[in-house]
């Protein structure tokens, strides 16, 4: 509580000295004058000047409701309500009608609004002063730089108060007093605020420009590279973070593509789609959940990953039993079969949901970020689709590695001929794993929804990038998937910003493309006799 | 005849002898796409054509060559046998893409690569004649400048240096087909190279047609982005709408169609093809025999690149619009459909999948549009399950059982 109290301490002081410093006639006469220049004056004293009165003009300059009489009165409000802003009388009605209205520009419009943010600055409610802090930030006036100084003093709140020393540092780094400037630049600096560096520049100019003091020049010239050194590690972070992000999408996408390749030796052109029914499982089920038991919306995800599983896996089932078992040994038209599937799958989906988009909206505790330098923020639905992917490449691994099945699967990827003979049923465990592929695929369409729009095409995107991280990493190999799918999107990542997104994903491919020749058989290649089939 | 002798006279005794055990006793293994059946001995070369199909052809092409301008130009508009430049279009694009699903069969039917990337090559012609009849537009274009009207929209203020030289038809005509060949000899010398085959080739070439797809939808690439060329007015100087200039596109299409046909079929049948169908069913074998594969392999795949180009050069006029959503990976994909239902492995085959997927698109995208991609899915599954030699194959096992 002791914050508020110096608020309102403060706010006395303010109210006293408003006592001295009176708002007089002649400080408004300009107002009702034509010449702009002494109006813009004028209402910048205004716009600082701390009396109530002050405050009142201002808001009726902004709603259009300023008029100067005859008499050179000042009279704000309209119809009944209008009064004389300096005597605070009441006027009449006939008078207010006479009266001329102040004509305002743009320049001043903007001068005003100003002034009525400057206020809100000591505002009790936090939303009042961000949004004013906010407001004099967009428009940067030196003016207001008593009134943000004595904010700054007493702001508590961390996020208001980094603006404000934004705004202070602005007006502060053309002080003529060194001692200010170097403060300035200190803060700047200190704040790592990269849209502050520009601010800088002109500061850190050689002698000759118009900073005289070289003890100024110098500290510009520090703290801007300093700030650059910040700038290059938050960019290279952010990069390295939308990276991993794309990564980890495509590694959901390309971990059943890896296990179906690997086994049966297929390209599903159809995988995409697994994503794509994944999605709009999530989509039923949080409409489901949202209809039946709202309070529990936040826990959707708990019922709609298990339905993504299940609806995707059971698709796979279905396909592989149905047509994909018969195609066995002919892979480029199970190639062209599995692209019809995925038409089919396509139009069904828009002719049940509809061709639009739809809209699978994060729980409460997906929303947000974490902080981790100004400009760069985590959101946490991607730091939970990262750490998401991660669990299912761990389920993955203890299927294929810990379990019978996975035992089978494993059997049959190196050797299908050899397998049967010792007794395993390779058809049975055909089928379990291209339902386990299906159904790891829907859980990638279940993030998905997570961080993007559900449409039927959803899932077209991915085939390609997900077939490519399958090939870098070496088919059959979930290490291999791992690193194809995170090497993938941290390449595209960093070739973008240099390259723009188009050339970017072209390089992608040509560069995949020489690494076949290099490694045809990716980066980890299965060893051994079985590994050319 | 005397091929088979030759070859009998000099090879050795052993030789002989096991190829006489394994034309009564050999068989491919099963699963593999080859025939059932084979003999170790070379089947005799067949001829080009048969004389009965040296008859057919002949009937067809003089059928075509006087009756469509008989029917286009000659009878009026209301005679029922009047040839509409509706459907004179339409089935000149048709051809278009039967030349195209020709040269994909001639990779996929009998060099074993399925590419799911041809929409490339087919683009690229298209592009190179939409480059020329780009610049014989002339002034005539909306903003009345040298330049093509997109390139005015964007400001540029002269022509790129690839641009150069295309306002010669001649000079575009080599383009249609050096362009398509360049691109796949690179690509093709890399990827066989290193012994890419397979689903793995098919996807990488559907790779490579997604990247040029984004490549030409940037404005900077200099080809019109979005909207690609269109608004043509005319071509070495007639009119393109004019019906006597569609009669001559037709023609000219229908002539080319006729040539790719022979063209493919001399290729199929020569030595070349046969090492070429070798390679399909058991590349290692071949290589065990002392082939290097990768010469016959880019033989083909650049042959093919370059009647797809042709068939896309011929397909801009006739349709008008040439964009980079024909190099989408879809369209590709629906070129191996059509190899798939008319039969991949005969020359006869993509022609007719190509007529049949085609026409029943454009019935079923006029009267039940929605319907359509149900049918396009139902074709893909259905037909490797239940017609895995397309329609040429039923035809052919029809007659095997009637004689039989």
């Amino acid at each position: 509580m002791r914050i508020p109290a110096l608020r309102w301490l403060v706010c006395g002081l303010l109210c006293w000295h408003a006592g001295a410093a009176a708002l007089t006639a002649e400080d408004l006469q300009a107002l009702a004058g034509d010449d702009y220049a002494s109006k813009e004056q004028a209402l910048g004293a205004l716009a600082t000047d701390p009396d109530p009165r002050a405050a009142a003009l201002l808001q009726a300059l902004s709603d259009g409701d300023a008029a100067v009489d005859a008499a050179g009165r000042i009279i704000i409000g309209s119809g009944a309500a209008s009064a004389d802003t300096l005597a605070g009388m009441p006027v009449s009605e006939g008078e207010a009608a006479a009266a001329e209205p102040i004509m305002l520009n743009n320049r001043l419009r903007s001068l005003v609004e100003r002034g009525i943010a400057a206020r809100r600055l000591f505002d009790q409610d936090l939303a009042q002063r961000r949004a004013a802090a906010e407001a004099l930030l967009a428009n940067p006036d030196a003016r207001f730089r008593p009134l943000v100084e004595r904010a700054r003093m007493t702001e508590a709140d961390p996020d208001i108060k980094s603006r404000l020393d934004a705004l202070w540092a602005m007006s502060a780094l053309n002080d003529p007093d060194p001692e200010v400037q170097l403060a300035a630049i200190d803060l700047v600096v200190a704040r790592r605020q990269p849209e502050l560096r520009d601010l800088l520049r002109p500061l850190a100019e050689p002698s000759g420009g118009h900073e005289t003091d070289a003890r100024v020049r110098a500290a510009a010239r520090a703290g801007i590279a300093s700030l650059d050194r910040w700038q290059w590690w938050g960019d290279l972070a952010a990069t390295l973070f939308s990276g991993l992000s794309l990564g980890s999408v495509l590694l959901l996408a390309a971990l059943g593509l890896a296990i179906t390749y690997g086994l049966i030796g297929v390209i599903n052109m159809a995988h995409g789609e697994f994503l794509m029914l994944g999605a709009y499982a999530t989509y039923v089920v949080q409409q489901a959940v949202q209809r039946y038991a709202p309070g529990w919306f936040d826990w959707y995800p708990l019922l709609s990953v298990p339905a993504a599983f299940a609806v995707a896996a059971l698709a796979g089932l279905l396909i592989e039993r149905l047509v994909l078992r018969h195609l066995y040994g002919r892979p480029l038209e199970t190639l062209l079969t599995t692209f019809g599937l995925s038409l089919l799958m396509i139009q069904a989906v828009r002719m049940i949901f509809g061709a639009q988009n739809v809209q699978v909206a994060n729980p409460g505790w997906m929303t947000g970020g974490i902080a981790i330098l100004p400009g760069l923020i985590l959101p946490y639905n991607r730091l939970i689709i990262l750490a998401f992917s991660l669990a299912v490449v761990a389920l993955a691994w203890a299927v294929l590695n810990r379990t019978r099945l996975g035992l089978f699967v494993r059997a049959v990827t190196q050797n299908r001929d050899m397998a049967a003979c010792v007794g395993v049923k390779t058809r049975k465990v055909d089928s379990y794993a291209f339902g386990f592929g299906a159904g790891v695929a829907g859980l990638g369409g279940c993030a998905l929804a997570q961080i993007g729009n559900v449409g039927p095409d959803l899932g077209q995107g991915y085939i390609i990038d997900s077939f490519m991280a399958v090939v870098l990493g070496g088919v059959g190999q979930l290490a291999g998937t791992v690193v194809g799918a995170l090497g993938l999107g941290m390449a595209s990542k960093l070739i973008e910003p240099f390259w723009g997104a188009v050339l970017a994903k072209i390089a992608v491919l040509v560069l995949i493309v020489l690494f076949i020749q290099k490694r045809p058989q990716g980066i980890f290649a299965l060893k051994g006799r079985s590994a050319e089939a | 005849m005397a091929y088979r002798q030759v070859l009998d006279e000099a090879a050795p005794q052993w030789q002989k002898d096991r190829r006489e055990r394994g034309a009564q006793a050999g068989t491919l293994p099963a699963g593999s796409d080859g025939p059932a059946r084979f003999e170790l001995a070379l089947p005799e070369r067949p001829a080009l054509l048969g004389r009965r199909a040296w008859i057919a052809l002949a009937v067809l092409v003089a059928a075509v060559g006087v009756g469509v301008p008989l029917c286009a130009l000659v009878l009026p508009a209301g005679h029922p046998l009047h040839l509409s430049a509706y459907g004179m279009t339409l089935v000149g694009k048709l051809m278009c893409y039967a030349i195209a699903a020709l040269a994909l069969d001639l990779v996929w039917g009998y060099c074993g690569i399925l590419s799911l990337g041809h929409g490339l090559f087919f683009a690229l012609g298209g592009y190179a004649m939409g480059m020329y009849l780009m610049r014989s537009i002339g002034r005539d274009g909306h903003y009345q400048s040298d330049l093509p009207d997109f390139m005015v929209f964007l400001d540029w203020k002269e022509l790129p240096w690839f641009w150069h030289g295309t306002e010669h038809f001649a000079y575009a005509l080599l383009l249609v087909i050096l362009v398509p060949a360049a691109v796949a000899w690179v690509f093709g010398f890399f990827a066989f190279r290193s012994r890419v085959k397979g689903v793995y080739l098919s996807i990488i070439t559907q790779a490579m047609t997604f990247a040029a797809m984004l490549l030409f939808f940037r404005n900077e690439t200099g080809f019109g982005g979005n909207n690609g060329f269109t608004d043509f007015k005319r071509i070495l100087g007639f009119g393109i709408t004019q019906p006597e200039t569609r009669t001559v596109l037709f023609l000219t299409t229908f002539a080319a169609l006729v040539l790719s046909f022979l063209a493919a079929r001399a290729v199929v049948t020569s030595k070349l093809g046969r090492v070429a169908t070798g390679i399909r069913d058991a590349e290692s074998r071949l290589m065990f025999l002392g082939y290097s594969p990768l010469g016959y392999k880019l033989f083909i795949w650049t042959l093919s690149a370059v009647l797809c180009g042709i068939a896309g050069a011929l397909y801009v006029p006739q349709v008008g619009i040439i964009n980079p959503s024909e190099m989408s990976p879809v369209n590709s994909i629906e070129m191996a459909i059509w190899v798939a239902v008319g039969g991949r492995g005969t020359l006869f085959g993509p022609i007719v999948g190509a007529f049949a997927v085609n026409g029943a698109k454009s019935v079923f995208t006029t009267h039940f549009a929605e319907y359509w991609l149900f049918f396009l899915g139902a074709i893909f599954v259905l037909v490797p399950l239940f017609l895995p030699r397309g329609i040429v194959g039923l035809l052919r096992r029809g007659r095997a059982g009637d004689a039989a």
